[in-house]
């Protein structure tokens, strides 16, 4: 029998902005099978939160993610609101979508500039990030913050859209759709991104239900799956917006379904500014939170999220799981990598936008022994040593 | 008879070591400049490649522990000088290049190629994987761009019925039509030099993101400098090449010009031989700008599809313009 040629991708590799590895098994320039190695970069986020109150969790899981920090905590508000049996006040409801559709917006721009970047060509980075400072700066107009917005709060929103701010808004979405049509057009006729994208990465309709992908990836491969329209939270059930689905399930395919997703966001944004309801904006959420336990979906920019929140009457929560999207599309980006050429193997792995800190975990399995176990940081730690030869 | 003193001149100061140096370094700062504009970016001010070369020249010099000494060291000069070389044939301020020799044509395509070989000798000798792919993809993209780039320039040879670029640059300027003939030569060769020169779309052997700095992942310090400054020159190089051959019909016969009793057709010829090759440097920019890399298969294809065979076609045509009445040889 002939021995494949593994090669590593990784941990530290420049196709890859945060830690992970890809063991890939060669045939020539093609890959037969990819194996993923993933968190090298283990935060305890889950674990830390069982020792913080309510309201200090939610500065620590706005920071799980740097793109999509607002999904985090809109979804464990949402979680914790499910508990306490809140009723958050609509214009609340409202601005935490402005907000998550802004993030979206960014999110897809950033990763659009990476594909770019993937594939060589530095001047579509360039221009979509230009684009993407536009969003930011909206986000710093209504929240005041770039990055980590700290807006939502367990009973609504911190801060209020502000009326005098709404002509800068419309101006700015006005603004980006006609750069996300220009980008559109861009994709759709631009040759060399054509070759690069088009029929990469299949993922047949099939396998992506079958293996449970979720977010544009899923979307791309034909599937109408969208927690917005499905189970819808927030202000969406008010809105209208279609969910944008591709049916050439390969890269490029994803790469529309983005660019769609973009344009919808807008025209939700522009409706939300048009249909803000009146009233407050928060509500006194008691500090102590009754027994209980809520599981809550969100749809972030890059597919399905799901917090799992339980308490036990305290004020600091018993258990927090986050099962975060780039986790679920693990399993579908080893399928897509199979039968790819090495040098489409960045952007193939790029295309379901992984985000690894939201994604680190520990459990490790062993598939000789076919044992699993989840292991400590003390074990780890001492293992790490061992075979460094420390004693 | 030129003086050993006139050599030394022409060799270290103009048109030789200094002008290129300080042109190629001028090339690559308005290469990056017009990238940075047109990517909506400020750009470099005009030291910082200069800046660039002696940063790298002061940095500590690594070679790792596997690698074979002599081919790891000396590969970059060899490259270096190659490269520099093929200027003394290329005319510059007349239409009668410094040392025209018959056939300094194919000795400056010869020349051009060395880099490239260098880039696989390098990739092997390093002993490390990134720069062993990147070796082998710079080899196996040599035979994509090489035939397209010899058949385009050698149709030059075949309108002015000679081997010579001095030659081939003289017939140009008593017969501008022939350049006419030579468009569709032009855009080949353009591209073909782009790929030579391993710029988007076809940077397939330092391709980042998939093998980090390619060939001359293991270069650090002054060879590094030195690789980064045959990037330049073969740039410089290869747009003077092609401004000699393609635009070679713009320039000014000897005595064109006098002023005071003073010859001054040198000075407007060279002011013409910068214009062009910047405008030549401004079009290789310019697609470097505007294309995503291709794969190296994909690489493959492309030439032997289209450049190859409109190669063929260049010299076609201008078999047909020589043999026909318009364009016998003088």
């Amino acid at each position: 029998m002939k021995e494949n040629i593994v090669i590593p991708v990784g941990p530290q590799h420049p196709s890859f902005k945060e830690p992970m590895r890809l063991d890939l098994s060669v045939d020539g320039e093609k890959v037969v099978s990819a194996d993923i190695i993933v968190s090298f970069n283990h935060r305890g986020v889950e674990k830390a939160t069982e020792a913080r109150t309510y309201t200090q969790n939610l500065y620590l899981i706005e920071r799980v993610c740097g793109i999509c920090s607002h999904s985090h905590v809109n979804c464990f508000c949402q979680a914790v609101e499910e508990i306490l049996g809140l009723e958050v006040p609509e214009r609340a409801q409202y601005i935490r979508t402005f907000i998550g559709e802004l993030e979206r917006m960014q999110s897809h721009l950033f990763w659009f500039g990476v594909a770019g970047h993937m594939i060589g060509w530095d001047t579509f980075l360039m221009y979509t990030w230009k684009d993407r400072e536009r969003v930011n700066d909206m986000l710093e107009l209504t929240t005041g913050n770039r990055v980590h917005y700290a807006l939502n709060t367990v009973g609504g929103v911190r801060r209020d859209i502000r009326e005098e701010d709404m002509e800068r808004l419309k101006r700015g979405l006005g603004f980006l759709e006609e750069r996300t049509r220009y980008y559109m057009h861009v994709m759709t006729e631009e040759e060399t991104f054509l070759k690069r994208t088009v029929g990469l990465g299949l993922l047949p309709t099939e396998m992506a239900k079958r293996l449970c992908a979720v977010g544009p990836t899923i979307r791309g491969s034909n599937v109408k799956f969208d927690v917005r329209a499905d189970d819808p939270y927030a202000a969406y059930g008010d809105l209208d917006f279609s969910v944008v689905t591709s049916d050439t399930c390969d890269v490029w395919g994803r790469t529309y379904v983005k660019a769609g997703e973009v344009l919808q966001s807008i025209r939700m944004c522009n409706q939300i500014l048009d249909e803000l309801p009146g009233g407050e904006v928060r509500v006194k959420a008691p500090s102590r939170v009754p027994a209980g336990e809520a599981v809550t979906r969100y749809e972030a920019p890059r597919g399905e999220l799901i917090y799992y929140v339980k308490s036990n009457g305290g004020n600091t929560p018993e258990r927090i799981k986050i099962r975060s999207p780039t986790l679920a599309n693990w399993l579908v980006m080893t399928e897509m990598l199979k039968g790819v050429y090495i040098a489409d193997v960045p952007i193939v792995t790029d295309a379901i936008d992984p985000c690894l800190c939201c994604s680190g975990r520990v459990t490790i399995t062993d598939h000789s022994r076919g044992e699993r176990m989840v292991t400590t940081l003390d074990a780890l730690r001492k293992r790490g040593m061992d075979r460094r030869g420390i004693s | 008879m030129t003086s050993p003193l006139d050599v030394a001149l022409y060799l270290l100061i103009f048109p030789g070591f200094l002008f290129l140096l300080l042109f190629g370094l001028f090339c690559e700062w308005l290469d990056r400049k017009v990238y940075a504009r047109m990517q909506n970016r400020v750009g470099p001010p005009i030291f910082q490649p200069f800046a660039d070369l002696v940063k790298l020249l002061g940095k500590e010099d690594i070679i790792p522990r596997n690698v074979d000494r002599v081919l790891f060291q000396y590969t970059p000069l060899i490259a270096f000088a190659a490269v520099m070389t093929p200027i003394f044939n290329i005319p510059i301020w007349s239409v009668k290049a410094l040392f025209p020799l018959q056939g300094d044509l194919l000795i400056t395509l010869y020349l051009l190629t060395i880099p490239t070989l260098a880039l696989f000798v390098i990739g092997w000798s390093s002993v490390s994987l990134y720069p062993l792919v990147g070796g082998f993809r710079a080899a196996t993209m040599l035979f994509g761009f090489e035939v397209p780039f010899i058949l385009t320039c050698l149709s030059a040879g075949v309108i002015a019925g000679s081997w010579s670029i001095s030659d081939i640059t003289a017939h140009l300027a008593l017969q501008p039509v022939g350049m006419l003939v030579l468009v569709p030569g032009f855009i080949i060769a353009l591209l073909a030099l782009e790929a030579k020169l391993e710029r988007t779309p076809f940077d397939i052997p330092h391709a980042e993101t998939e093998i980090v700095g390619g060939t001359l992942t293991e270069y650090s310090g002054k060879k590094l400098a030195v690789m980064h400054l045959v990037d330049d020159i073969g740039m410089v190089v290869g747009s003077s090449l092609l401004a000699a051959i393609f635009l070679g019909g713009f320039i000014f016969l000897d005595s064109s010009f006098v002023l005071y009793g003073t010859d001054i057709t040198p000075w407007i010829n060279f002011i013409l031989y910068v214009a062009k090759s910047l405008i030549i440097v401004f079009v290789l920019t310019l697609v470097r700008t505007l294309f995503a890399r291709l794969r190296i298969d994909q690489m493959l294809d492309f030439s032997w599809k289209y450049l190859a065979i409109g190669g063929l076609f260049q010299m076609f045509i201008a078999v047909m313009y020589v043999g026909s009445s318009v364009g016998g040889i003088p």
